[in-house]
């Protein structure tokens, strides 16, 4: 067990050990610990913020989709509304144009007949005269009697 | 045994010798023959066992941990990286709990010492005869050494210069520290001021001057005193007939499995402790 120059030496290799330890093996493996960390608390918050994101999105599709289902029943309502209303003013429509086609209809059956009555009233007086004539077997005087007769035709 | 068959004491003896160069008494320079002759070497000799070991695992260390920390990347570490990972953080987590100030030297420091320190005990694990015959072998066949004279101690820190060396730098650490975060004042403040006030200096100084140098002595004696008795135990029981010898060489190893690792963590430790300690202000 002698001390000797041996003590020198090992403190001197120690000491380049340590100096060669804290120049080229300890930054880069703490470093890299150090940024694998980093890494995997990224890597956490990212997936948090994700599933965060995810929540709100799946919040904001039942909204979009309520909201949506909820147009598509106004519209609808609307439609339906709209087509009825159309129906009745169609149906209207109809009623009016058929009240509309009797009346000129009338109107026109009710010409027709005072035309037909005008040209009865004709043909009766020039009757009355032939008849007249034939009965009297004379010339009448057309002028004089045909105050008569019109008179005559108008009670008709 | 060695080769030929020596009595217990001689094989003991010379396991527990290192291989020494240094200046004989005649002048000339070389290996020590003997204990007695490495002994009257003094101070200026070498012990190039210890030596040679030690710097192959020191250098084994920073080699692998070298080649980790080049090609470190954060994705998923695989092999090598792991382990170097593991030890990194290991360390790191040990120091981070105990020294609560800023430095760059302590953790490097701290993972140096625990992992040279624990390949050094390793080699106790080692069995006794494997590598001092193989250098036994080299020594008589390469350089045409008579078998008797060649010593090769494996382990280390089983040798006092070593765990003396480190415990001596890091005394020269606490030292440095000390001054530099409190001043030489404060330093010899903290020195001769307590624990019993500015009247007692004398007593003061004497006091935790002792628990002073108490720290460098005790972390190399308890690291050499647990290697050099395992490695004492390992060379008695390789003593005992070969046929009885692994019912005693099994269990130990697999208890000196728990020391090894423990003395280096317990030297790395202290180590964090007393920095830690020298970084604080009273």
């Amino acid at each position: 067990m002698n001390l000797n120059l041996t003590l020198l030496g090992q403190a001197i290799s120690f000491a380049i050990f340590v100096w060669f330890c804290m120049k080229y093996v300890w930054p880069p493996v703490i470093a890299a610990l150090e940024e694998r960390s980093k890494k995997i608390a990224d890597g956490l918050e990212a997936a948090n913020r994700a599933s965060r994101d995810l929540e709100l999105a799946q919040e904001q599709a039942t909204q979009i989709l309520r909201e949506s289902k909820e147009n598509a029943a106004e519209i609808i309502e609307q439609a339906n509304k709209r087509a009825n209303q159309m129906v009745d003013e169609a149906k209207e429509q109809v009623i009016a144009d058929g009240k509309r086609l009797r009346e000129a209809a009338q109107v026109e059956i009710e010409q027709d007949v005072l035309r037909a009555k005008e040209a009865l009233r004709s043909q009766v007086s020039v009757l009355a005269f032939a008849g007249a004539e034939k009965i009297l077997g004379a010339t009448i005087d057309e002028k004089a009697h045909s105050e008569i007769v019109e008179k005559l035709a108008k009670e008709l | 045994m060695g080769i030929e068959s020596p009595t217990a004491s001689a094989y003991i003896k010379h396991h527990l010798q290192n291989l020494t160069f240094g200046q004989h008494p005649d002048g000339t320079w070389g290996l020590a023959h003997d204990a007695k002759e490495a002994a009257d070497m003094g101070f200026w000799a070498i012990h190039v066992d210890t030596m040679a070991v030690s710097i192959a695992l020191g250098v084994l260390f920073l080699w692998l941990f070298r080649k980790a920390a080049k090609k470190i990347s954060t994705d998923t570490p695989s092999g090598l990286q792991n382990f170097v990972e593991l030890m990194v953080e290991f360390v790191d987590g040990s120091v981070k709990e105990t020294f609560h100030g800023k430095s760059k030297v302590i953790a490097p420091l701290a993972l140096t010492i625990f992992v040279w320190v624990f390949l050094m005990n390793f080699m106790d694990l080692i069995p006794v005869d494997f590598l001092p015959a193989a250098a036994q072998w080299i020594g008589v066949s390469v350089f045409g050494a008579d078998p008797h004279n060649v010593y090769f101690k494996f382990v280390p820190t089983t040798d006092i210069n070593a765990t003396l060396g480190m415990s001596l730098s890091v005394f020269a650490l606490i030292v440095f520290y000390s001054i530099k975060v409190k001043g030489v004042s404060g330093f010899v403040g903290e020195l001769t001021l307590q624990p019993f006030g500015k009247w007692m200096i004398p007593f003061n100084f004497l006091l935790e001057g002792v628990g002073l140098l108490a720290k460098p002595v005790s972390l190399a004696l308890r690291l050499f005193g647990n290697l050099y008795a395992g490695e004492l135990i390992f060379i008695l029981i390789a003593i005992l007939p070969w046929g009885l010898q692994w019912a005693l060489s099994v269990p130990w190893a697999i208890f000196h499995i728990l020391i090894i690792v423990l003395q280096a963590f317990i030297f790395m430790m202290l180590t964090i402790v007393y920095l830690s300690m020298a970084h604080e202000d009273h």
